[in-house]
């Protein structure tokens, strides 16, 4: 029972909360069953990633995450700091912690990206009891976000995602979730599409924003991203079932044998009839 | 909907001559590809001005000429002649004399791992099972029947491979010389760039002539993008007034594949310049931007059929086109929205100016939309150079001449500032900037006094 | 933003708002259109002979067109026959119009003005806006005539300004609409109730922004209301239109005519928010709005500019139209038009270049929603001697939900090489993934959809004066409550 000082041992670790645990998730869309029992337990500080092929459930689970209703959960449960995360709707789920930087953002014209960036701040401001921040005050911190994420001031007042091309949306997701602070950050497939350049802005980003009190949930399809976002527990997705997780060291065994292999595995040892 | 083919003896003919002697040593299935093209050809022939596709484009001046394929023969060029044409900071530089690689004038050493580029011709006859999952699968044969008479009789053209994962920062040059010939001869350039997962190339295809004379060179690429992969071509047409110029761009984009198809067309007589994307895997994003500049009595045609097949795709078009003289200038955008594709995002823009009384420009959106949750934008202008604007630098002191160099320069560059390759891009723009300087010379007689309004009020000027 | 949730809240919470009958003596005259009733109407006005001639010229007119079954058919809109036998032309409350101050008006009358919204006191002491409140067929109440008398504009209603300054009106009437233009416009020529007539003389920049409400209130009445408005050189006016009804069974019909003439250097400012019933949400018993709208840039340098915010009546069918005679006259044309349930609207507007260096404007939003059905036409003319024109067009529609339709119907004319056109259109959605966008950063669903309109919309609510804006915003809120999500 002796433990080294610094360590934690199993069972603390354990009693502790953990500030994402999913349980036994189902989830079906469109009449179809994606997701197929997914048990998942992320701590605060943690980096974890989701690889998959296409179509495995990896983008369900994230939208799942941030309380998407299209998405129809059958079974199961999801414990966001200890508190129900499927009773909450998204605006409910986003004001408590939860960020989702989305596969395919969305542009709406008219809406300034500052004006909205700060009107999103303050909903959640206002939902922890603390004041409003007016324009003033937002500006240096929306200018200083902008210089980590190398885009260009000129898009503060120019419309949301209007004209951006999709690896700037997806720096512009970055950039937001930076600027909102969240407690647990789930990345969907960001790195898709996105050159070689903006991968590095994108992963510097999402760098900054390690810390003890955040969690992140980084969903791809591609090992590259890992090298530049180090995880630190990788699980690999098929057909709707986490079927191996382990260290960074998945991720570059996935990359070699390609999830071919994976898939095989899978089937292998996968659970007789659903 | 097609005229009777003329000639059709004489392509016939030259088909069986090259199935002859030339092409022993190709494959069956290339031989095989080849021979449904030519039936299909024969069986349409050029197509004519009642063909929706070729509304505003007459090319029964190629019907009419017996155009027989380019003859080999020693080029008489030296690696000295073409300094000019090089283009530095290239990775690769692929040469081809009417219709032939000339390895002397190409440059291909200190090509990095992973990266392939030579002559398809190599490819076909000893590594044909590398090309043959894609060569001839994309561009459309049935429909168009200029692309079927190139995969009849297309001898060479480049062949560019990047392989899963490998960025290429330098550009790929592949440059097509035309030289004088004693009879019309036809050239049917045929390329294949294959650009795998994750990877990222730059190609520049340039067409010039070394001559004059009457020649038609109908090409065809087919660029295929895999996952994530970011791609940007180049078409460069500088060919001289009498040339024939066809080309078609055909481009595959698999899942969240990012292409960029940049167009300039400076030369050629009579210029078709077809650029075919079909965004096949979800989330990819296409961008066709395209400058027209048109003089005497050039006719120069841009046809775009833009396919979303998939979800979350976006594309956009940008065409600027600037015609003087009696230049005809056409710009036909189809966008094509498949039943599955929801949430497109298309926007195509063309935007000309006209500068005589005679230049004239016809330009056809064309909006396909088969899905309900999809966002299409499109618009097109069509006026002259400001003459507000032209008073203004004159009153700052620029001359006429020049205050009308510096506005179509500004007005070119819009198509400039698309291009985020530098090396093509400064190409480009030093290209444009010489062309249009020989082309706002020629402004100076006759165009100068039409369209000056003789009253002007106070507040105008600012 | 909190500011907005209550007010969508507020008027969510009740039904069509305006939905009420004021129960006061009307006098009627008996159903049908024949020449004798022509007589009738124009002698209850008092109107001198010219008007009377005018009227006649006009019905024979439109006896030709209804023989020759002229009704116009090619409006993308679907409705049943109008039987124009079967509605009666004239109705006017029983007392007497020409008060001095609104003490004297009827207190229903006055109750149905608050009733409605329209605090005719609080406009007068806070903005110093004038209002010349039509109720029916007759005007009742015209405040502020003195104050604007002083700087010699006069703003009255139309049967005042046939009576009190004939010349004038013979003057200009007709010259932007003929009788003969349209069905509608000729049928209006003929049996006009009333309406609103400005003249702003040379130089006079006009203080106060007019305003003019409209109100159907007997049923089986039609409304031919006809304005003019004459902007003399180097005038400046600037007009708010806005009209309410209540609800009823049967639909009504609203062909009105409205004529818009400004000389050298004058400017009129024209501002709608319509909110007529728009039918329930089966469709059943809204208002048939044909409406003529015309403006003419008679002189050098004039300009026209129309803004509208049109939420209401079951069919629209209103091309306001800016006729560019004078050299260098500018015309603008601002709209945002939401069709929502069963609603049909075929709008647009016509721009003609006359003269040179003439410029024109077109932002038309389109919103559908519900079964909406949104048609925008528009024409732009440049006619041979127009040298110099310039047009930018810009026609985007917002489709909210799977069940509605935009079409884009756009018809450019150049007939002089020297012009310049831009056009540009787009169509989008607002679908669950916006929203849910949204709703991801925090944000409720009304703040949400609130926000994204407000955004759509807001290249044209930057036109409209700031009152009409603030109004302008609540309707669509309301107009599009429940239609998302």
């Amino acid at each position: 029972m002796a433990t080294k000082r610094g360590e934690e041992s199993e069972e603390r670790k354990k009693k502790r909360m953990s500030l994402l645990e999913i349980k036994n998730l189902h989830v079906t869309v469109g009449g179809h069953e994606i997701l197929k029992g997914i048990d998942l337990r992320i701590d605060a500080g943690e980096v974890h990633s989701i690889m998959g092929p296409n179509g495995s459930g990896k983008s369900t689970l994230a939208q799942v995450l941030a309380r998407r209703e299209t998405y129809q959960v059958t079974a199961g449960e999801i414990l966001f700091n200890g508190r129900d995360l499927l009773a909450m709707k998204p605006e409910e789920a986003a004001c408590e912690g939860v960020f989702m930087a989305f596969q395919y953002p969305v542009e709406i014209p008219g809406i300034g990206n500052a004006y909205f960036l700060r009107s999103a701040l303050n909903a959640i401001r206002k939902h922890r009891g603390e004041d409003e921040m007016d324009a003033m005050d937002f500006l240096p911190l929306y200018r200083e976000k902008l210089k980590v994420l190398e885009m260009d001031e000129k898009l503060m007042n120019r419309s949301l995602n209007e004209g951006f091309s999709g690896g700037e949306k997806k720096r512009n997701e970055i950039l937001q979730m930076a600027v909102l602070e969240p407690k647990l950050a789930i990345l969907d497939e960001t790195d898709s599409g996105l050159d070689i350049d903006a991968l590095r802005i994108v992963a510097k980003g999402v760098n900054a924003m390690r810390s003890p009190e955040r969690a992140m949930l980084v969903v791809t399809h591609y090992q590259r991203l890992l090298n530049y976002i180090v995880p630190d527990r990788v699980h690999v997705l098929v057909d709707g079932r986490i079927v191996r997780s382990g260290g960074p060291d998945l991720a570059l065994e996935l990359e070699e044998k390609g999830y071919g292999w994976m898939e095989t595995e899978a089937r292998q040892t996968a659970p007789a009839s659903a | 909907m097609t005229t009777a083919i003329q000639n059709i003896d004489h392509y016939l003919e030259n088909f069986s001559a090259l199935a002859k002697q030339a092409r022993r040593d190709d494959p069956r299935w290339f031989e095989k590809l080849r021979e449904t093209a030519l039936a299909r050809f024969l069986k349409t022939g050029f197509p004519s001005t009642r063909d929706e596709d070729w509304r505003f484009t007459n090319v029964s001046a190629i019907a009419r000429t017996p155009f027989s394929p380019a003859r080999k023969k020693p080029t008489g060029l030296s690696p000295a002649d073409l300094a000019g044409w090089k283009i530095p900071n290239s990775a690769a530089q692929l040469v081809f004399v009417d219709g032939q690689l000339v390895p002397g004038l190409s440059t291909l050493d200190g090509l990095r791992k992973r990266v392939t580029v030579s002559a398809l011709k190599d490819l076909i006859r000893k590594q044909p099972e590398v090309v043959e999952p894609h060569l001839g699968r994309y561009v459309d044969i049935e429909r168009d029947p200029f692309p079927a008479l190139n995969t009849a009789f297309a001898e060479d053209g480049a062949y560019v491979h990047i392989a899963r994962g490998t960025v290429l920062s330098e550009p790929i040059h592949v440059l097509f010389v035309s030289t004088t010939r004693d009879t019309p001869e036809m050239t049917h350039p045929r390329n294949l760039v294959v650009v795998e997962d994750e990877s990222q190339a730059t190609v520049i295809e340039e067409y010039i002539s070394l001559g004059s004379g009457p020649v038609l060179s109908n090409g065809v690429t087919e660029l295929v993008a895999g996952e994530s992969a970011h791609v940007a071509h180049h078409m460069i047409v500088r060919e001289q007034p009498e040339a024939f110029h066809i080309s078609t761009l055909r481009i595959e984009q698999a899942r969240s594949a990012t292409v960029s198809s940049h167009s300039l067309l400076l030369g050629g007589g009579l210029v078709r310049n077809n650029v075919h994307p079909v965004l096949r895997g979800e989330g990819g994003e296409c961008l066709i931007n395209g400058l027209f500049v048109g003089n005497g009595h050039q006719h120069l045609d841009n046809y775009m059929l833009v396919e979303h097949a998939s979800p979350h795709s976006s594309s956009r078009q940008f065409y600027n086109g600037i015609l003087d003289g009696h230049a005809h200038g056409v710009f036909h955008g189809r966008i094509v929205v498949h039943k599955n594709a929801q949430k497109t995002d298309a926007k195509q823009t063309n935007r000309n100016l006209l500068l005589s009384d005679d230049a004239q420009v016809d330009t056809k959106p064309q909006l396909e939309i088969y899905a309900d949750d999809v966002k299409c934008t499109h618009g097109a202008t069509i006026g002259q150079i400001d003459e507000n604007a032209l008073f203004y630098l004159e009153s700052r002191g620029i001359d006429r001449i020049s205050a009308r160099r510096l506005l179509l320069s500004a007005f070119a560059s819009e198509c400039l500032a698309r291009m985020k390759d530098d090396t093509a891009r400064a190409h480009a723009e030093q290209l444009i900037h010489k062309y249009l300087s020989s082309f706002a010379d020629a402004l100076a007689e006759g165009s100068a006094d039409r369209g000056r309004q003789p009253e002007r009020t106070g507040e105008e000027v600012g | 933003m909190s500011t907005n949730v209550n007010t969508i809240r507020d008027l969510a919470e009740r039904d069509y708002k305006w939905g009420f009958i004021t129960e006061v003596e009307e006098e009627r005259i008996p159903k049908g259109l024949n020449e004798d009733i022509i007589r009738l109407i124009s002698a209850k006005k008092h109107e001198p002979a010219f008007m009377l001639e005018w009227r006649l010229k006009a019905y024979r007119h439109w006896i030709r067109l209804e023989k020759a079954d002229a009704e116009p058919k090619w409006a993308n809109v679907k409705y049943g026959p109008i039987d124009y036998q079967d509605i009666v032309y004239y109705s006017a409350p029983k007392q007497k119009p020409g008060l001095k101050s609104l003490d004297e008006l009827d207190p229903e009358i006055l109750r149905t003005y608050e009733k409605l919204g329209i605090p005719l006191e609080e406009q007068k002491r806070l903005a110093g806006v004038a209002v010349d409140a039509v109720f029916d067929s007759v005007s009742v109440a015209t405040t502020f005539k003195e104050k604007l008398a002083e700087l010699g504009v006069i703003f009255c209603s139309f049967s005042e300004a046939v009576k009190e300054h004939p010349a004038l009106v013979e003057k200009y009437l007709g010259s932007v609409v003929p009788y003969t233009d349209n069905f509608f416009a000729t049928l209006n020529a003929a049996v006009f109730s009333d309406g609103s007539f400005v003249y702003v003389p040379k130089g006079v920049r006009c203080p106060l922004e007019l305003s003019t409400y409209f109100r159907i209130n007997a049923a089986e009445t039609g409304q031919f209301e006809r304005t003019l408005i004459v902007a003399d050189e180097g005038a400046y006016v600037s007009y708010l239109e806005g009209c309410t009804a209540p609800i009823r069974d049967t639909n009504q019909l609203h062909a009105a005519v409205v004529e818009l003439v400004a000389l050298d250097n004058a400017q009129i400012k024209y501002s709608t928010v319509q909110n007529w019933y728009p039918g329930d949400k089966q469709g059943r018993g809204g208002i048939y709005n044909f409406v003529t709208k015309r403006g003419k840039c008679l002189g050098v340098n004039s300009k026209i500019s129309w803004t509208q915010v049109e939420t209401g009546s079951a069919i629209t069918w209103k091309y306001p139209s800016c006729i560019l005679q004078g050299d260098n006259s500018v015309g603008e044309f601002y709209s945002v038009a939401l069709t929502n349930n069963y609603q049909q609207a075929d709008t647009g507007t016509k721009m003609i270049h006359l003269g040179r260096n003439t410029t024109s404007t077109v932002v038309s939003k389109g919103i559908s929603a519900g079964h909406g059905q949104n048609t925008y036409r528009g024409m732009v003319k440049i006619l041979k001697g127009a040298t110099g024109a310039r047009n930018y067009t810009q026609c985007d529609s917002l489709l909210i939900g799977d069940q509605c339709g935009a079409h884009t119907f756009p018809y450019i004319e150049v007939k002089n090489s020297t012009a310049r056109m831009e056009h540009e259109a787009s169509t989008s959605k607002i679908g669950e993934d916006q929203l849910f966008y949204l709703q991801q950063r925090g944000l409720k669903t009304e703040d949400a959809v609130s926000m994204i309109v407000n955004g759509f919309c807001k290249q044209v609510f930057r036109e409209l004066p700031m009152e009409f804006a603030v109004e302008a915003q609540k309707l669509l809120s309301v107009s599009l409550e429940g239609s998302v999500g």
